[in-house]
């Protein structure tokens, strides 16, 4: 890990070590009576030192690590996504194919850079391989409805999250072997926005912004985290390759695409009658629910750096 | 030690697959002497159950498998023998004057947990099909023993009949109150009162 990486990981323990000072503190005031929202608050916390730990070990191998790592969270997003998402036993060889197939060859492009078939695999072949495979089982009961369930997920879990590590892909003049930092920054600024506007909603919240989709998301917790949550990612901009006006617009992109991301799954998880993705982050819910925003800014940040940033070749 | 291997191997590929999350609703995980009765979709729902169980009550908690099936080769001779610990029955009952029941009743007198599927086959379609008389005639029996429904949420999904490769999907257990003993029962109506109570376990659909 180089100086600025250290740096980074240490700031974050740093703010970490202060909202668990904070959490701490709360629990301490309110004394023995249980308070829901306290204890889901410390619950969040722990399990950021967790998340936190987990992608440092990641960063600790380099590209191989962090390659690997959203293999595992994409794999975990897409098993979410598929258990809520009713199939009939005639998708059987559309799931094998999208768990064991397309799954780990997005990775394998990815790690070895093939940018014209990782860019294209899933919404191109795998978007029809999958209907053909499920047309092979000869039902057809809610036949679209089906196809159309394993291709979101596909999408969603691996392609979208699989934006992520694609960032290592990128060749940036003046930024070579730094791209780790990259994706750093792009974690950083979006769930630093989740996080303060869940912060914000909960300090200043009065206006909901979509009681029917997400009945927690209000208008001062939107303006505040986002804005802050731009500051922050601007601030950061010696670890990009922009300069400071370009990260506090990329920071706006990402944000904006990211709260979106957030009513998109919430909207899914309301037509399918449950509160969570699922139950692996103590306080935070599944996977998807920690990464519904990055699904949505990943790939638009992959693009914007890539036709912005890197020179076509010629 | 290789048969404790396996079993490590088993519940953790089993639980990494499908996180096999146990929802304990009516009652806690303890060591008390307990029929667990389930709902049967698949050859991996007792694995999954006894998966799901904390490790000291596994070691008390036996599966109860039909004997027809376990007993055909080797390899299975050995997974419900020396892995499962299973109590095999015979489900064609050969021999007309013994009594079916007799292993489970030794298994119980000997201070074991068991796991049972009243339903007697697997079943491929929604809900629950009838049960078996084997349960009531155990509750009559030895009517100290808890009897817990268990709801086993997905597994059908990950694993369809006829497909060697299982999918990675996410299942729950859900572990209801223990039935209520009443007084002169039929056997119809206490087999109907316990589909019931596991029928009642299962998630609603959305």
């Amino acid at each position: 890990m180089d100086h600025n990486t250290l740096l980074l990981f240490a700031g974050i323990g740093a703010l970490l070590l202060l909202a668990s000072a904070i959490g701490y503190f709360l629990k301490w005031r309110s004394g023995d009576t249980p308070n829901p929202v306290i204890d889901n608050l410390n619950a969040r916390i722990n399990a950021w030192w967790v998340m936190v730990l987990v992608i440092g070990a990641a960063f600790v191998f380099g590209d191989i690590g962090v390659i690997l790592l959203f293999y595992f969270v994409s794999f975990y997003a897409l098993r979410e996504f598929m258990t809520l998402t009713p199939t009939r036993r005639s998708d059987y060889p559309a799931l094998v194919a999208a768990f064991y197939f397309a799954l780990p060859m997005q990775y394998l492009l990815i790690a070895v850079d093939w940018y014209g078939l990782f860019a294209i695999f899933i919404p191109v072949y795998l978007f029809l391989l999958l209907p053909i495979l499920a047309s092979l089982g000869g039902d057809t009961t809610r036949f679209l409805e089906r196809a159309s369930k394993v291709q979101w997920g596909l999408m969603i879990a691996v392609y979208c999250i699989s934006a992520v590590p694609a960032l290592l892909t990128l060749d940036i003049p003046g930024y070579a072997g730094r791209n780790l930092l990259l994706i750093a920054w792009l974690i950083i600024v979006v769930q630093l926005s989740d996080v303060l506007q869940y912060v914000c909603g909960k300090l200043f919240g009065k206006h909901q912004i979509a009681p029917h989709l997400s009945p927690s998301k209000t208008l001062e917790g939107f303006l505040g985290g986002v804005s802050l949550a731009c500051l922050a990612g601007a601030l950061l901009y010696w670890i990009t390759p922009f300069n400071f006006w370009q990260a506090a617009l990329m920071a706006l992109t990402v944000n904006l695409l990211g709260f979106a991301g957030g009513l998109v799954m919430s909207a899914i998880k309301r037509d399918r009658g449950v509160k969570d993705w699922g139950h692996m982050i103590e306080g935070h819910g599944g996977m998807l629910d920690r990464l519904d925003s990055v699904c949505f800014a990943a790939p638009i940040f992959f693009h914007f750096v890539r036709y912005w940033w890197v020179p076509p070749l010629v | 030690m290789l048969a404790a291997l396996t079993a490590f191997a088993i519940t953790s590929a089993a639980r990494l697959l499908t996180g096999a999350r146990a929802l304990w609703l009516g009652c806690t995980a303890q060591p008390v002497q307990r029929l667990y009765y389930a709902n049967h979709s698949s050859h991996g729902d007792f694995v999954l159950l006894w998966a799901s169980l904390p490790p000291e009550l596994r070691r008390s908690t036996r599966p109860v498998a039909g004997a027809d099936y376990w007993q055909r080769d080797g390899l299975r001779r050995y997974l419900i023998n020396q892995v499962f610990n299973g109590v095999l029955i015979d489900r064609e009952r050969g021999s007309a004057h013994s009594n079916p029941l007799q292993p489970m009743l030794d298994a119980l007198d000997n201070g074991d947990s068991l796991i049972l599927f009243p339903e007697g086959t697997r079943n491929l379609e929604e809900g629950l099909l009838p049960f078996k008389s084997g349960l009531y005639h155990l509750a009559q029996a030895r009517p100290h023993i808890e009897l817990i429904p268990v709801w086993i949420a997905n597994l059908n999904r990950v694993m369809p009949k006829g497909r060697a490769l299982p999918l990675p999907l996410l299942c729950t257990l859900s572990f209801g109150t223990p039935l209520q003993r009443l007084e002169d029962e039929s056997k119809e109506a206490f087999l109907e009162r316990a589909r019931n109570a596991l029928l009642a376990m299962a998630p609603e659909e959305a």
